[in-house]
């Protein structure tokens, strides 16, 4: 590629040293988890000294199974609200020409400037006169508001490098406004629309600051237990919960780095 | 940028319409949305934004006494000013490990690229509250960075509870948000500037910290406001590996909801909070846009 133009000789082989450090930095902190989550022993030592799966049959346990399923129905309805609000918001944000629509973008993007801490505080006061706190439907309204971005911004990139003239294509061949978004737009931007879903399902699934203001003792979410099993007495479960969401994660980030690069190895060859 | 609205004729034609005639049917899509932050998102915000000056408990008893309390009183000074500077050092830190590996990223083959990004995307989607545990694990007494000392013939330190510690889980945790919008701005650098000043006789480490640093810039820009806004924020990193001798700002305002529920007090708080960060928020903004006209010129 283009040599010559790093800061000098020595970082040839220091750049890369230094940066295979750092990738270690960034996951082996995560891998250390998965031989302590078999450890047969209460403390935390490293190598452990006997091994035991007794982690994961407590994951059957009610306390964790209600956790976990409440977290995953919150997590599935909040990417269904963001998609359907989302979708509407990013057309609006890519496409219309009027300067409201920068008051827009930034009241949609302000969830995530603002501190969670704040807005829980808020939501707390507001869902408590509205009965909604310790209810799913509290959770996902809030929830909701926070996945919005990450929602959006993926979909609002898409949008804006879209080819219009395939809309007004499809519009000059006979076909309505709802048959050219279905059968045209949707299936373009859908890659964005997805991972735009991910994004938001995840944002809602690992929540904690504004879900320790809507908690219950009778409702709560998988990061809320995991909350209290790390503060009061550390509770070795919490790493056989963390090892089976690092596989899940693992799983997701490959498979979609290698559709994306056998997309764009696809593409590479058909501009050839 | 009045060149190109003079190209394209519809922007012309919507500045000399009337205000109103600007709401074209796509704002219609964006009412929804709208209704919606509006009621879970805004209002909310603003209800305890208000509570400052509507609710107090004794012995504050109206007009500004919640803010005259936070801001007054020497320890709530420490922590917010402890705050302020571990968002500061989060974000030192973080953009000081970013650049090297955003750098790398970009000068990789498009396999080992992918790889990197992978292992930044693993950490980041994992979550924040399991990173949080992982550090735990990792920082005990007996934990593997104590092993790691005594192996060196270090002692063992005790790290939980400090804010060496908060820092640590702080840096890795806000790291792919330095991380992802650097590389992003790295990715569209023309690299040839570097090579032309290098022709023009600058040595390969001078072109390099003249010309390629100062164009990473808005990269730094947009990765600091992300950290240190979120930095400023941080509840779950403090709690469970600083301590409650050393809180910052967010711990302080959970307390005040859980301990006490003075939402007058944790409503001045959070307007403090807000203030802060809106400031550095529009700092960065003015920072971005001076060196993009710079750019441009």
């Amino acid at each position: 590629m283009h040599d010559n133009v790093d800061a000098g000789r020595g970082s040839r082989v220091i750049l890369p040293l230094v940066c295979i450090l750092i990738g270690i930095w960034l996951v082996l902190p995560l891998a250390i988890i998965v031989p302590i989550s078999f450890s047969g022993e209460d403390s935390f030592a490293f190598p452990p000294r006997s091994w035991t799966m007794r982690r994961y049959l407590e994951l059957a346990d009610p306390v964790w199974t209600g956790a976990f399923f409440n977290s995953v129905v919150i997590g599935i309805i909040v990417a269904a609200i963001s998609a359907v609000l989302g979708t509407l918001a990013a057309f609006a944000i890519a496409r219309s020409q009027s300067r409201l629509i920068s008051f827009l973008r930034i009241l949609v993007l302000a969830p995530q400037i603002v501190p969670v801490i704040v807005v829980g505080l808020g939501v707390y006061l507001v869902f408590l006169r509205w009965h909604l706190n310790g209810t799913m439907t509290g959770f996902v309204l809030a929830h909701s508001a926070m996945a919005l971005p990450f929602f959006v911004i993926p979909v609002v990139a898409s949008l804006q490098t879209f080819d219009r003239s395939l809309e007004r294509a499809s519009a000059s061949l006979g076909a309505g406004p709802l048959a050219t978004f279905f059968q045209v737009t949707f299936p373009i931007i859908r890659p964005a629309v997805l991972s735009g879903m991910f994004l938001a399902f995840l944002a809602s699934f690992d929540e904690l600051v504004l879900a320790l203001f809507l908690q219950s003792p009778t409702f709560l979410t998988l990061p809320v237990l995991l909350y209290r099993r790390t503060t009061d007495t550390i509770d070795p479960t919490v790493a056989a919960v963390a090892t089976v969401e690092l596989l899940f994660v693992t799983t997701c980030v490959v498979a979609a780095l290698l559709l994306q690069s056998r997309r764009l190895g696809r593409e590479a060859i058909r501009n050839e | 940028m009045s060149v190109s609205s003079g190209i394209t004729g519809k922007q012309t034609g919507a500045v000399s319409r009337p205000f109103l005639a600007r709401l074209d049917q796509w704002w219609l899509l964006a009412l929804p949305v709208f209704l919606f932050l509006a009621v879970f998102f805004l209002y909310p915000t603003s209800i305890i934004l208000l509570r400052t000056f509507t609710e107090f408990d004794a012995p504050q008893s109206g007009g500004l006494d919640n803010l005259a309390w936070f801001l007054g009183g020497e320890a709530n000074r420490t922590i917010l000013f402890r705050t302020i500077l571990v968002a500061a050092v989060s974000t030192i830190l973080t953009s000081l490990i970013a650049f090297p590996y955003a750098y790398l990223m970009t000068v990789v083959s498009a396999r080992t690229r992918t790889v990197m990004l992978g292992a930044v995307l693993i950490s980041m989607f994992f979550g924040i509250l399991l990173r949080n545990f992982s550090w735990v694990v990792m920082l005990q007494y007996q934990g593997s960075l104590n092993d790691v000392l005594v192996a060196l013939g270090l002692n063992r330190i005790r790290f939980l509870g400090t804010m060496p510690a908060v820092l640590m889980g702080m840096t890795h945790i806000l790291f792919p948000f330095m991380l992802l919008p650097l590389y992003a701005v790295l990715r569209g650098i023309d690299r040839r500037l570097v090579l032309a000043a290098q022709s023009l006789g600058a040595t390969p480490s001078r072109a390099f910290w003249q010309v390629y640093v100062p164009l990473s810039t808005p990269g730094f820009v947009a990765g600091s406001m992300l950290v240190f806004v979120l930095a400023l924020g941080f509840f779950v990193t403090p709690a469970l590996l600083g301590s409650q001798q050393q809180s910052l700002l967010s711990q302080l305002m959970f307390t005040q909801f859980d301990k006490t529920a003075a939402f007058g007090r944790a409503g001045a708080m959070a307007l403090v909070l807000m203030i802060a960060a809106t400031v550095f928020v529009v700092l960065g903004n003015a920072i971005s846009r001076t060196s993009r006209a710079y750019e441009a010129s």
